[in-house]
């Protein structure tokens, strides 16, 4: 099938170019409509920048080079007009933090509205209850109480379903979220991805998650993307990657995690800390903290190694660590 | 101090805010943020607190570090009723309880050097600055940093290197008692690894007590030795963490430790019903609202803390028959009594 979402060989700098900082190195990924992909990474990863390169919210000093196809358009050169006509239409984003993307002065039903005036310039009017309709959809309890109040008065994870409603008014083709459910109780991390999945099943979207939060991934995402230090390290489905992680990376992330064995909770700290990326090594920027590192991993930077249908990493020890 | 005293003994403490009057003759609303809470903390021991945001927990905490005073009931840290110390002995108090907040960008002044920053402390208790300074290698080398990180500025430092940093500077008076709120929330997951493994390892060494509050529970279980679960305020469950977390009793943990296991497909497990309002509780147990079992008792009668056995107690009208699975679904109840 023709990916929906098509990025080549994407870079994004930062900084002065005689010492750039690389925060997204090139990235090539696919998104087939309908498909939820999930980012993991952490800090620093790149993650979020390359969400921003997507949506061209990044700063405008940002240096991004690559292409970026979606639906047939290249992303990159469209005009500032013809970009925003597309975001919030086709293309459409959650933010990480519920209490400052909503504006603390009006009321959630005027900033609803607005989003779906905004939706409809062509001239169609608004419907009553517009509104009312879009916070239902993301099973807002009493939506004819929430279009009265104001940010203050909903709780976290209340304001994150408003601006999820917000984000998928339009039945977007692709939206992408940034750390949704960063700040919210697990019992409400939960409804909030099912109204991903929802939005997949109803609008036929498909969604980009970016989480550090690896179970979110695991339920939600139908393939996984693992990036480290600006790079894409390992790409594949999301129940293999799980199961049997092959970069040397993604296996010490998932061993991090506590888990359960017996009466005992055992977790495995990644010795070292993640690179700064304005010095990075000329080789695999995990090398340093990577337990199975050669020489050849310092020095020169892994190339792709396809190991499964689907499945992908950039590690030289790709062959043994099946 | 007698050998069985605990470091932290909480007896019936709670807490009510009093909400400015909405208007000149309006009657002035109350929230209880905290009710009836008590807890034991044995020394060296951890008791992990967790509950979803707005159940008091870090409540509990502001008062063992005397932010905020209860309005009923006793706290006592090695027997002393720590509101109701002398001016000497609440400073000796200072010392010994020390705590370490999420936020690692919010809670360390970006104008201070990590060699000040970790011995602010001490000079806080009247110790020389260039005295209280050369502690500041040994601090960091405990906590894993290296010595030259003391001639660095905070923006210098990652998130994990932060909290170390925040560690250090609570470790500097040699404290008994650590109030962690949510000291790993905020990092990564494998730098959250190396800060849980450091707390942990500075626990042995050392000897300290701590008061954990997190809600992450596999990562509470990872340190704690007792937990509390918080809902709306009061304390439903407490334990042996072992027991309180595999195989706990109440729905509501039942529920939680169900969302946590994360091997669950997603939207097996959800949480049904309302959220109470804190400005009008329901009547009988607060987790009527949301509990799949509760029925006319849950909303008639509030549910008394019980002994379950093995220093486990549980406030719950039904447990007996949630845990052994013949309690009919017949929640949530919304209804007022």
């Amino acid at each position: 099938m023709e990916p929906l979402l098509a990025i080549r060989g994407l870079n994004v700098r930062f900084g002065p170019s005689e010492r750039p900082v690389p925060a997204v190195a090139d990235v090539d990924l696919d998104v087939a409509p309908q498909e939820i992909v999930g980012i993991a990474g952490e800090s620093g990863s790149g993650k979020s920048t390359l969400c921003g390169a997507i949506m061209r919210t990044l700063v405008r000093t940002a240096r991004v080079s690559g292409e970026v196809m979606f639906s047939g358009r290249s992303l990159l050169t469209l005009n500032d007009g013809e970009m925003a006509r597309l975001r919030g239409r086709e293309l459409s984003m959650v933010l990480q933090n519920p209490m400052t993307s909503l504006d603390p002065l009006y009321t959630i039903g005027n900033q609803v509205e607005e989003v779906l005036r905004e939706r409809r310039r062509d001239g169609a009017g608004l419907r009553p209850g517009g509104a009312i309709e879009v916070l239902r959809r993301v099973h807002l309890t009493a939506p004819e109480l929430r279009v009265r109040q104001y940010p203050h008065q909903l709780s976290g994870g209340m304001r994150q379903r408003v601006l999820v409603g917000m984000a998928t008014a339009a039945a977007p083709k692709l939206l992408i979220a940034d750390e949704p459910t960063t700040a919210l109780d697990a019992s409400i991390q939960d409804e909030i991805l099912i109204l991903f999945r929802e939005l997949r099943e109803t609008a036929g979207s498909a969604v980009i998650i970016v989480t550090h939060d690896l179970s979110a991934i695991r339920r939600l995402s139908d393939r996984v993307v693992v990036m480290y230090a600006g790079r894409i390290v390992e790409e594949g489905p999301t129940g293999e990657v799980f199961r049997a992680p092959r970069h040397p990376y993604t296996r010490a992330l998932l061993a991090s995690l506590p888990r359960i064995e017996g009466d005992e909770v055992h977790l495995e700290p990644i010795p070292g800390q993640v690179p700064d990326l304005a010095s990075l090594p000329p080789g695999c920027a995990f090398a340093a903290r990577c337990p199975v590192a050669k020489d050849i991993c310092r020095g020169q930077r892994p190339p792709e190694s396809v190991v499964a249908d689907r499945h992908r990493l950039f590690c030289w020890r790709a062959e043994e660590t099946a | 101090m007698t050998a069985n005293e605990p470091m932290v003994e909480a007896s019936g403490i709670g807490k009510t805010f009093t909400l400015p009057a909405q208007s000149l003759f309006g009657e002035a609303k109350r929230v209880a943020a905290v009710v009836d809470v008590s807890f034991r903390i044995p020394h060296g021991r951890t008791f992990g607190l967790v509950g979803e945001s707005g159940s008091g927990k870090s409540t509990i905490a502001k008062m063992l570090l005397k932010l905020e005073a209860p309005t009923e009931g006793d706290l006592r840290v090695e027997g002393q009723p720590i509101f109701r110390q002398s001016p000497a002995e609440e400073l000796a108090y200072r010392r010994k309880v020390q705590a370490v907040f999420q936020d690692p960008y919010g809670s360390l002044s970006p104008r201070m050097r990590a060699d000040r920053i970790v011995s602010e402390p001490l000079r806080a208790h009247g110790m020389p600055r260039r005295e209280a300074e050369a502690r500041a290698p040994d601090l960091l080398r405990i906590v894993g940093l290296p010595p030259e990180a003391a001639l660095k500025y905070p923006h210098e430092f990652s998130g994990g290197q932060r909290q170390r940093l925040a560690i250090a500077r609570a470790l500097s008076v040699d404290p008994q008692l650590l109030v962690l709120d949510e000291p790993v929330s905020a990092l990564d997951v494998s730098v959250r690894a190396q800060v849980l493994a450091l707390l942990r390892d500075m626990q042995q060494r050392l000897g300290l007590t701590y008061l954990f509050i997190g809600h992450d529970l596999a990562v509470v279980r990872y340190l704690s030795d007792i937990v509390g679960v918080m809902y709306f305020g009061r304390v439903v469950e407490v334990g042996p963490a072992r027991q309180v977390l595999r195989q706990p009793f109440h729905p509501y943990t039942r529920r939680l430790v169900a969302l946590a296991s994360g091997d669950a497909p997603l939207g097996a497990v959800r949480m049904q019903g309302e959220l109470p309002s804190p400005l009008n509780p329901p009547s009988g147990c607060l987790f009527r609202t949301r509990c799949t079992y509760a029925d006319t008792t849950c909303i008639d009668q509030r549910p008394e803390m019980r002994d379950a056995g093995s220093e486990h107690m549980v406030a719950c009208h039904h447990y007996e028959a949630v845990v052994a699975g013949t309690k009919a679904e017949t929640g949530p109840q919304l209804r007022e009594a």
